[in-house]
């Protein structure tokens, strides 16, 4: 394998990463302050795409689709709770995973009635749509760099707000302690509401930056929701820091799993058993690793909770 | 709530005793006037979950072809019952069995997937009714597990992936030119369907196979293979991509400016290609049907169907079609008869009907002898994408497992 091939798997990667982190951002804060175990998170990420799929038809701009589907993946969001969510809070975590199961179920038909099932597609924005070319043969698009540039400054905004704001003090203290954040006064179903609101509008966000290269389909969110449950739980839950860490690691563990597996087997086996053994493998890989890593660390790479 | 329960369990069993009377009472002066009553036909399609668009084609197909009968097969009304399958195997037997005990279908059609073909098969044809299958030939059906009461009016899977191993052979049109495809990458996805069709692909290809690369099923972003195929500079790439993966496939390909030639099958055809647009085109396709094919059956179902559902038909439709078709002229060869059932399937196996394929029989497993194109996507005229026909690859073909069915006694 060439260095070429290897820096390219390794931007691969790392853009995986930045979307799980999109993703799993929000599913940690709401997990790790409320205690509530939302399944619904990945039909944020689903409902982003579907905005931007449909302002970008309307308007046929993408750069208008990012602008408005923000504000109403927030909004929606907050719909969500206010319909559904806030409902469970004081419930166990069995009928919040039912609850949650079925507002999958129903977001992902309701999306297939207004949208109809077949994929949609949105153009990518003229002005990343070029690409790099870092090996013959291959360009490395440009709108890609522009997912990884994004995700990163996101990630900062992000650390700053969690870090260096009087609401990012709350919500570590929620966090760590959510009744005695309660008790001293703070109004907790509020700041559950912002830091709800703020983790469904940055999975979509996720689903905006991910619809250009992606298809957008109902359900799309799902695949990704299990491997950004991967991540926080890897990451320790309700940490922001260790999510970011463990959405790279994850992402990249997954990808060059993925190319390097196969390759790896052929050290030890015939070529078309290395091919099944290695795809099989690779699949497995990020499991392995976060049996691994919960072997060692069973509260994740960055615990936060007490007690 | 209890009580509330016990009653509403009370209510449910009266109201199962009181139906199955009716049933049973009705049933009875049924049969004898068999002939008055309409033809009920359940056609089962997955209408739900992400692959819901191919069922959509397959059902839309089905209901233009009745609308094109008046609403009748073989002189008699017809009704159709439509099964969603959900494609989970076990919520297709169970509704499967209900469209044939209670609704009492005559007739079963349809089915998209190979693994709810393989579910539903035998609780239909256990029942002796006979099972038109549209869309799914899985190979154990056309070979050594062929069966008198199904027939197929699509094909056997692996041989769409055989036409394009052909058609590297003979060569494919690159930057002006007929090229031979010899050294090719193949990448599909890791599943039964996606080593069928690697095989399938290899039985005909003579060149040399570079690689195959397997992606898990669920797989979003293909950027590691695309570096990979990149790096091994194949002369062609072989691909097997059903559904949402060909839209996201086709789109990375483009996007990492990658030119090879694509043969692909199920990855580029009308179901997906609004989605993968400008993307798709120039991409081959094998294929038994495109839109384009020059007959007058089928100018007339293309054009009939994008005037009623404003989309452009696939494979899935235009194989329904023919099944709606199929059952008509049989339906009509048996005088509305459907009590004798050796007489109907003699009536079926005739395939007295005009496909918007042209050439079209049975062979003896009861799959179709037909004709298989290469074909290639391009832009229509208002803009949007469809798949022509560049050339006949295979005549009047038979499938490569016929020759295992011992069809057992009915």
């Amino acid at each position: 394998m060439s260095t070429h091939l290897l820096l390219i798997q390794g931007l691969n990667g790392l853009q995986l990463g930045i979307l799980l982190f999109l993703i799993a951002a929000g599913l940690t804060l709401v997990f790790g302050v409320m205690d509530f175990i939302n399944l619904a998170h990945g039909v944020q990420y689903m409902i982003g795409a579907y905005l931007a799929a449909w302002i970008a038809a309307g308007t046929g701009s993408f750069w208008f689709a990012l602008l408005l589907a923000l504000p109403l993946a927030l909004a929606l969001g907050l719909l969500l709770e206010f319909l559904v969510f806030r409902h469970l809070y004081d419930r166990d975590h069995l009928q919040q995973v039912l609850a949650t199961f079925g507002v999958i179920l129903v977001v992902n038909q309701g999306v297939k009635l207004l949208f109809g099932a077949a994929p949609l597609q949105v153009p990518m924005p003229e002005l990343l749509s070029g690409g790099i070319p870092i090996m013959e043969g291959l360009l490395y698009p440009t709108y890609r760099i522009a997912i990884i540039v994004g995700g990163l400054a996101t990630a900062g905004l992000l650390w700053w707000l969690v870090e260096r704001t009087k609401v990012g003090m709350l919500v570590r203290a929620g966090a760590t302690n959510a009744p005695m954040v309660a008790a001293l006064g703070v109004d907790i179903n509020r700041l559950f509401m912002i830091v709800f609101g703020f983790g469904a509008m940055l999975a979509g966000f996720a689903g905006v930056l991910a619809a250009p290269i992606l298809s957008v389909e109902p359900g799309m969110g799902d695949n990704l929701l299990i491997l950004a449950f991967v991540v926080i739980v890897i990451g320790g839950i309700g940490s922001i820091r260790g999510a970011f860490i463990a959405a790279l690691l994850v992402g990249l563990v997954e990808t060059l799993g993925r190319s390097l597996m196969p390759d790896l087997m052929r050290l030890f086996l015939s070529p078309s058993e290395a091919r099944q053994v290695g795809a099989a493998l690779a699949s497995m890989l990020v499991y392995i690793a976060m049996a691994a890593i919960l072997a060692f660390r069973p509260a994740g790479l960055f615990p936060v909770r007490a007690g | 709530m209890t009580g509330q329960l016990n009653k509403l369990g009370l209510d449910r069993r009266t109201l199962l005793g009181a139906s199955t009377f009716a049933a049973v009472g009705l049933a009875l002066p049924g049969l004898a006037r068999a002939q008055a009553a309409p033809v009920k036909v359940g056609l089962i399609s997955v209408l739900t979950g992400p692959q819901a668009a191919l069922g959509t084609h397959l059902r839309d197909g089905f209901l233009l072809g009745l609308k094109h009968l008046d609403n009748k097969l073989g002189g008699r009304a017809a009704e159709v019952v439509v099964i969603d399958d959900e494609l989970r195997p076990d919520a297709a037997v169970t509704k499967v069995r209900a469209a044939i005990e209670r609704d009492r279908c005559d007739i079963m059609a349809g089915v998209v997937f190979s693994n709810i073909l393989a579910a539903v098969i035998r609780p239909i044809t256990e029942t002796k009714t006979f099972l038109i299958g549209t869309n799914a030939g899985p190979s154990p059906i056309a070979g050594r597990g062929c069966n008198p009461y199904f027939f197929a009016t699509s094909y056997v899977n692996d041989q769409n992936h055989a036409v394009l191993g052909a058609a590297a052979n003979q060569g494919v049109e690159v930057g002006g030119q007929n090229k031979v495809i010899r050294r090719v990458i193949i990448i599909t996805p890791n599943y039964q369907a996606g080593r069928d069709a690697a095989a399938g692909f290899k039985s005909t290809f003579q060149g040399e196979v570079m690689d195959e690369i397997y992606v898990p099923l669920n797989t979003t972003d293909f950027s590691a293979e695309l570096a990979k195929i990149a790096a091994a500079r194949p002369e062609g790439i072989f691909t097997f991509m059903p559904g949402g993966l060909g839209v996201q496939f086709v789109r990375q390909y483009r996007q990492a400016g990658l030119d090879l030639p694509v043969l692909s099958a199920f990855t580029v055809d009308e179901a997906v290609l609004p989605a993968q647009g400008e993307a798709a085109l120039g991409l081959y396709t094998g294929t038994t049907w495109t839109p384009t094919l020059p007959n007058e059956q089928n100018a007339r179902f293309v054009r009939d169907f994008e005037a009623q559902f404003n989309y452009i038909p696939a494979s899935y439709a235009a194989h329904a079609y023919d099944g709606a078709m199929l059952l008509d002229s049989a339906i009509r060869k048996v005088g509305g008869n459907l009590a004798d059932k050796a007489a109907l399937r003699t009536a079926i196996a005739a395939a007295d009907f005009r496909s918007v394929r042209g050439n079209f029989r049975f062979g003896a497993n009861q799959f179709p002898i037909q004709d298989f194109w290469l074909a290639r996507v391009v832009r229509r005229q208002d803009g949007k994408f469809e798949t022509q026909h560049v050339r006949k690859v295979f005549e009047n073909a038979v499938d490569p497992f016929a020759a295992q069915c011992r069809m057992p006694a009915m």
